[in-house]
């Protein structure tokens, strides 16, 4: 390196430092590191599934392959009926959890700042409240629900609470991405009343976080199990697979029909993220 | 705006503040941080509400109303274009809430955009374009409602020095062009100087002066404005009759009714001149060259008068035979001075 001559005439030799070949050497074996890792983790989460897929796929002898678990999946009894219950709570949980949160947290953003960390707080609540003890606290409600032979959509109210969390956090997230007060000062410049600004202002540049929202609540429902079993609703996804492996053990259809579920997770995955991203690059 | 006061706790953004705007005509609205500028800025847009005063435009009494029915457009200092919409459909916005059809609004919005010089653009999202062109598109948005008042809030202040330039120019030609009337607010004087009918100098929620930029650059009403607006030379002198007596130099005064004895004299740098020495001087405008600052077209040349510093502004040209160390002879043009009456009269050259 160059002498670098000072003010005063003085010569100062630039300080010694590492030479471009360690650094490309160390960042070769951080990489390799990282591969390493990541693959070790992957396999550590991937194998279990692999295997209950292969698993699922398994025919009557032993290294043969079928498709007949995934067969019954449409003819087991019940099991469709379920399927489509918990896709139904799925969706009705994630437009609830939508309509209640996106509009009060913009609200809160804009209008009443200083309950944000209270509602922060009763948001993420119920991450430290037990399934079991929630159970407890909803099973005099559903009591008297079940009165009305009401069907086990009426889980989403649970659901919707067991999902704040996760919603709030998402969209959290998405409104910290943008700059809130100039766009509604903006809109409202413009004539634009709370409403619109909320509906048609704020929220559409939020879509990343309600699409992110939207598959965290869809995964917690799909994969819900103990608050449907103890308040005796035996007919969502997680309960029927449940009740099929108390009664028939190693049941191929248990593996396929949750395997199906998982892939349905990771497709919705893959779709919402390619719709953000879509809407990303145009705006 | 009659009265108007702010407070946000303990804190007075606002004391009383009156300002009247005349149709047509750019008031820059010039001052340091907290001074109040923004937020007679968002009273008079609506977003926030004023503890007392009173708010009319055109005879109307809007202090109470909403912000989205002021019938003000209000480009801010953040950029504001909506992500989601495109450049045509950010400045159609404001038409589409006026319920105007499709057909016209696109119209009308390519309209603003072709005055803006950005129709080109009209498809593209914010992200799209650079941030001057974003600060053009909010421009076009604004006049797009053809409002009564346009607001600019430091509009230029997240530009590059070369983009500021050339948009401040542009904002002024095309406010002339549509002839509406602006309030600008701007921490930077040459801004304010530029573009401006009148310069409002704001300091702790008042007006110190509203004024031409002329008039509040070479007769500031108060020592704020003449600190605050362009760079001053404080200087000790004695104040005879009509007269103040500077380094031995007699200077008019701007005020005549300033009372004789000694004060504190605020000249331009570009008020002082200098003539390079042989040798040192003595007299109390010799000096010695500590500093010469290249800026441009002009220098500023910082020189040691033995008991104080002053600065000097001159061409380039004229400062190129000058160096540290050089002797120079200095001379105060007798313009005008405004002069504070300080208890205090220890002096040393500044300015804002």
């Amino acid at each position: 390196m160059a002498a670098i001559t000072s003010v005063g005439g003085t010569s100062l030799e630039a300080p010694a430092h590492r030479q471009p070949g360690m650094q490309a050497g160390r960042r070769r074996r951080l990489n390799a590191f990282r591969y390493v890792v990541f693959t070790l983790f992957g396999l550590f989460i991937i194998a279990p599934l692999l295997a209950m897929i292969r698993f699922s796929l398994e025919g009557s002898k032993l290294g043969t392959w079928s498709a007949k678990a995934w067969q019954q999946i449409a003819s087991y009894p019940g099991l469709l009926g379920a399927v489509e219950i918990t896709l139904e709570l799925a969706l009705i949980t994630s437009a609830v959890v939508l309509v209640l949160l996106v509009p009060t947290m913009i609200w809160i953003r804009l209008r009443v700042q200083w309950i944000s960390r209270t509602f922060e707080f009763l948001c993420l609540l119920p991450l430290t409240i037990p399934a079991i003890a929630l159970v407890v606290g909803l099973a005099t409600v559903y009591n008297r629900i079940r009165h009305y032979n009401l069907s086990a959509i009426q889980l989403f109210w649970a659901y919707v609470i067991l999902a704040l969390p996760y919603a709030y956090r998402a969209l959290s997230s998405g409104l910290n991405a943008i700059d809130v007060e100039t766009l509604s000062e903006a809109a409202r410049s413009l004539g634009a009343n709370w409403f619109t600004v909320i509906v048609r202002v704020i929220a559409p540049n939020m879509w990343q976080a309600i699409l992110n929202s939207l598959l965290l609540s869809s995964a917690l429902v799909l994969g819900e199990f103990t608050i449907a079993y103890l308040l005796l609703y035996t007919n969502t996804l997680q309960v029927t697979l449940y009740s099929i492996s108390r009664n028939t053990p190693n049941a191929g259809v248990i593996f396929s029909a949750s395997s199906a579920a998982l892939i349905f997770t990771f497709l919705l995955l893959l779709i919402l993220s390619y719709v953000g991203r879509l809407r990303r690059g145009r705006g | 705006m009659e009265g108007l006061t702010r407070h946000y706790g303990p804190v007075v953004a606002l004391d009383g503040l009156d300002l009247t705007l005349r149709p047509g005509e750019l008031i820059a609205l010039l001052g340091p941080s907290g001074c109040g500028k923004t937020t007679t800025l968002r009273l008079l847009a609506g977003l926030e509400d004023a503890d007392s005063g009173q708010i009319t435009v055109g005879g109307r009494d809007i202090t109470r109303m909403p912000a989205s029915k002021r019938d003000m457009g209000m480009v801010f200092q953040a950029y504001s274009l909506f992500p989601h919409m495109t450049v045509l459909q950010n400045v159609a916005f404001g038409l589409r809430l006026r319920r105007v059809a499709k057909a016209e609004r696109d119209r009308r919005a390519l309209e603003i955009l072709d005055l803006v010089g950005l129709s080109e653009q009209a498809g593209r999202y914010a992200h799209q374009i650079s941030g001057g062109q974003q600060q053009r598109v909010a421009l076009a948005r604004a006049l797009a409602i053809e409002p009564q008042v346009l607001l600019l809030d430091e509009p230029l202040s997240a530009l590059d020095a070369k983009v500021r330039a050339q948009l401040r120019d542009q904002i002024r030609r095309i406010q002339l062009e549509v002839g509406i009337t602006t309030l600008f607010v701007t921490h930077d004087q040459e801004e304010a100087l530029a573009i401006a009918d009148r310069v409002g100098v704001m300091r702790d929620g008042k007006l110190e002066q509203l004024a031409s930029p002329t008039e509040v650059y070479t007769r500031p009403a108060t020592p704020f404005v003449a600190e605050f607006v362009g760079l001053t030379n404080r200087l000790p002198g004695t104040v005879s009759g009509s007269t103040v007596t500077v380094r031995g130099q007699d200077l008019p005064l701007v005020d005549l009714g300033t009372p004789a004895g000694p004060v504190t004299a605020l000249i331009r740098p570009e008020a002082v001149t200098l003539a390079p020495e042989s040798s040192a001087g003595s007299g109390p405008l010799a000096g010695t060259v500590i500093a010469i600052t290249f800026l441009g077209a002009t220098s500023r040349v910082t020189v040691n008068l033995g008991d104080t510093t002053i600065m000097a502004q001159l061409p380039t040209s004229d400062a190129t035979e000058l160096s540290a160390g050089s002797y120079v002879a200095l001379s105060i043009r007798p313009d005008p001075v405004l002069v504070s009456v300080a208890a205090n009269n220890s002096v040393a050259a500044s300015g804002a």
